[in-house]
């Protein structure tokens, strides 16, 4: 009679990893919804923030990361961090009500708690970008998880050069962050907006989104300056034109970051359903440079 | 030897240094019921017959053994790897107690008991080992399947080829780690290699002998034989770059139209790990559970996301995804493919399309005669 010892994986003492300890896989920190604000029909931002105070201090993220935002039975999804890094545990999550999860979250009152887990993925790299002219083009709610890096060239305004926001919506009703957008030309940002078609109180340009990128690039003399980073985000569609122009325009393909989507089961490199080709979007993305991204199968 | 023994007494280098092996041992066939006797306090898990298929071909499964006698170590491929005994089809992850506000979170790793699996071949030992490079060594790793992986006790058996067997391409005919103890089939006796202290200490409670060159060279026969019956082979030479020169290449269209999109291959195969999270309120409100299901990326809303936006509409586009995965994808990251040529989902397809025909035509390489 031989009866094996049963082997138990809790971490060793004092040697314990939030990316390699066994016990933090479905690990979630208790977050309350403190703000929910209606943005337009369907998107609303919501402020979450970490229950104890402790681990909302410690909680740190990177520009572009994402969270997994879980509610107990009605599903768990990847959402981006739309706040600054300097916050830590106080986030921002701007969501479009569009699945099981999000519907719900659309009817949820402020004080819910919810559970979120992360931050996942790969962030943009704000501090090699610092001494460049910075542009950064959304389409849509692609915005969101351009809200974090923009947050970090504000707090650190001084130390990139020009910075420019090209964005792009269906529609003026469906643009977001309109309060914000004053701000953030008050601290040196050039942003330009469009529209795909007005409303009879608009009066910016109506077009798409290249139309403005077209005249950035003319600006520079047809030349993006070498020492220029760009950020894209948006609809699928969106990036191989955006990013085909800035090629064009001499911007080497390096210096060109997006963030791409993907539906996420977990979140930590395990589900596949994120993969492109074998390359999971959770682990070495959401944020990929854009010689990645060609070299990805169907990534874009 | 000599250099390195110098100074050394016997008694410190033990009476297994040197010329003795510790790797190696011979028992005589009828010790085996002892050995599954002694291990039998445990949960034992092996190859069993489950009657035959419609063509007469007598069909196996992995199943809990109760009686040395159901065991079945002359078994051929079984239907399912050991997959189900480490990632099951449905797994709870967590379980929410909820209460008006506030709720809390309880997980269960959902393991207690050791499983000693008796009788496995080295294709499912060498898939067990791929889904650890994924999924227990990787960052966050699984604690659901590693807690499993570390409570199981592997003796493998040597096997005998199959038609649709092609883990000789895949380089997994043999085994070289990942189980405690390997055993050959010598006739009168098995020859076993020993990897683990555990399996040491338990064959010291039969009576074993250390092989003598009788049974080398036997064992190098059976070996032998082994290799010569493989009947099956994929050209895997500059495949990874073949696949990528060929993604737009029409095969890709022609398998998609014979696919059915039932994900069977995934369900039988024993290295796809990939799932879905569901998560469900109790009847009485008073709690919610986190669920995760094995899914397929032949499946339709494998990569759909919110807002109907699916990334891999039709099912060549999803087909090809599942081989780029395995063979191309996987291969970048751990050098070697996500397969172990095991033949399981060409055997399950309801469409009859198996990985060596869809390589092979990948590589243009379609035989005529066919």
């Amino acid at each position: 009679m031989s009866k094996l010892e049963f082997v138990d994986i809790m971490p060793r003492q004092g040697r314990v990893s939030r990316k390699t300890d066994l016990t933090s896989f479905e690990y979630s920190y208790q977050a309350e919804i403190t703000g929910i604000y209606p943005l337009t029909a369907t998107e609303k931002l919501y402020q979450l923030r970490i229950v104890d105070p402790q681990l909302r201090k410690r909680f740190s993220f990177q520009p572009g990361q994402f969270v997994m935002l879980e509610l107990p039975g009605i599903g768990e999804g990847p959402f981006s961090i739309s706040s600054s890094p300097t916050r830590h545990g106080d986030i921002e999550l701007c969501i479009r009500a569009v699945g099981n999860l999000t519907h719900f979250l659309d009817r949820v009152l402020c004080g819910t708690v919810v559970g979120i887990s992360g931050p996942f993925g790969t962030g943009f790299p704000m501090e090699k970008m610092e001494g460049s002219d910075i542009l950064l083009i959304a389409g849509g709610l692609g915005i969101a998880p351009l809200r974090a890096p923009l947050f970090s060239v504000l707090e650190n305004r001084s130390r990139y050069k020009r910075v420019d926001i090209i964005y792009g919506a269906r529609k003026p009703s469906e643009l977001l962050f309109t309060y914000q957008h004053q701000m953030w030309r008050q601290f040196d940002i050039n942003l330009e907006i469009i529209v795909d078609e007005g409303d009879p109180d608009w009066t910016g340009p109506v077009g798409r989104i290249t139309d403005i990128l077209e005249q950035r690039i003319e600006q520079s003399s047809g030349n993006l300056s070498q020492n220029t980073f760009a950020i894209v985000c948006g609809p699928p569609v969106m990036f191989t034109f955006v990013c085909n122009m800035l090629i064009a325009a001499g911007l080497p393909m390096q210096k060109i970051f997006v963030s791409l989507e993907r539906r996420m089961h977990c979140g930590r490199g395990k589900c596949c359903r994120c993969n492109i080709g074998a390359t999971y979007t959770c682990l070495s993305g959401p944020v990929f440079d854009y010689w990645e991204v060609m070299n990805m199968k169907e990534a874009i | 030897m000599k250099a390195l023994t110098a100074g050394f007494s016997e008694e410190r280098l033990g009476p297994y240094y040197g010329g003795k092996s510790m790797l190696f041992r011979v028992f005589a066939r009828n010790e085996l019921e002892t050995l599954y006797e002694i291990l039998a306090v445990n949960h034992v898990v092996g190859p069993v017959s489950r009657g035959k298929s419609k063509k007469g071909r007598e069909l196996f499964a992995f199943d809990y053994l109760y009686d040395f006698q159901d065991l079945r170590l002359d078994f051929t491929t079984t239907t399912h790897s050991l997959k189900p005994f480490v990632l099951p089809f449905q797994e709870t992850l967590s379980s929410f107690k909820v209460e008006d506000d506030s709720w809390e979170k309880y997980v269960d790793l959902n393991i207690y008991k050791q499983h000693v699996f008796f009788g496995v071949h080295a294709c499912d030992i060498n898939a067990l080992n791929k889904l650890d490079k994924v999924l227990s060594e990787q960052i966050y790793p699984d604690p659901f399947y590693t807690a499993k992986r570390r409570n199981m006790f592997i003796i493998g058996i040597d096997c005998h080829p199959q038609p649709f067997c092609f883990c000789r391409s895949m380089g997994t005919d043999t085994v070289l780690h990942g189980f405690d103890m390997l055993l050959t089939d010598l006739g009168d006796r098995y020859f076993v290699e020993i990897q683990s202290a555990r399996a040491w200490d338990i064959l010291q409670q039969i009576p074993t002998e250390e092989p003598d060159e009788e049974d080398h060279r036997r064992f190098v026969e059976t070996v032998e034989a082994r290799n010569q019956a493989f009947s099956c082979q994929v050209d895997t030479s500059d495949l990874t770059k073949i696949l990528d020169l060929e993604f737009q290449s029409p095969v890709w269209e022609e398998w998609g139209r014979r696919c059915l999109s039932c994900g069977t291959c995934a369900n039988v195969c024993p290295t796809c790990y990939c799932y879905g999270v569901r998560e469900h309120v109790d009847p009485d409100l008073q709690g919610a559970s986190k669920i995760r299901q094995l899914y397929s990326c032949n499946l339709i809303d494998f990569a759909e996301v919110a807002g109907n936006h699916n990334f891999r509409p039709d099912s060549s586009s999803r087909l090809k995804y599942r081989y780029y995965h395995k063979h191309r994808g996987f291969q970048e990251v751990y050098e070697e493919p996500l397969c172990v040529g095991c033949g399981r989902c060409g055997q399950a397809c309801l469409a009859g399309i198996t990985v060596p025909e869809v390589i092979a035509s990948v590589r243009g390489q379609e035989e005529e005669d066919e």
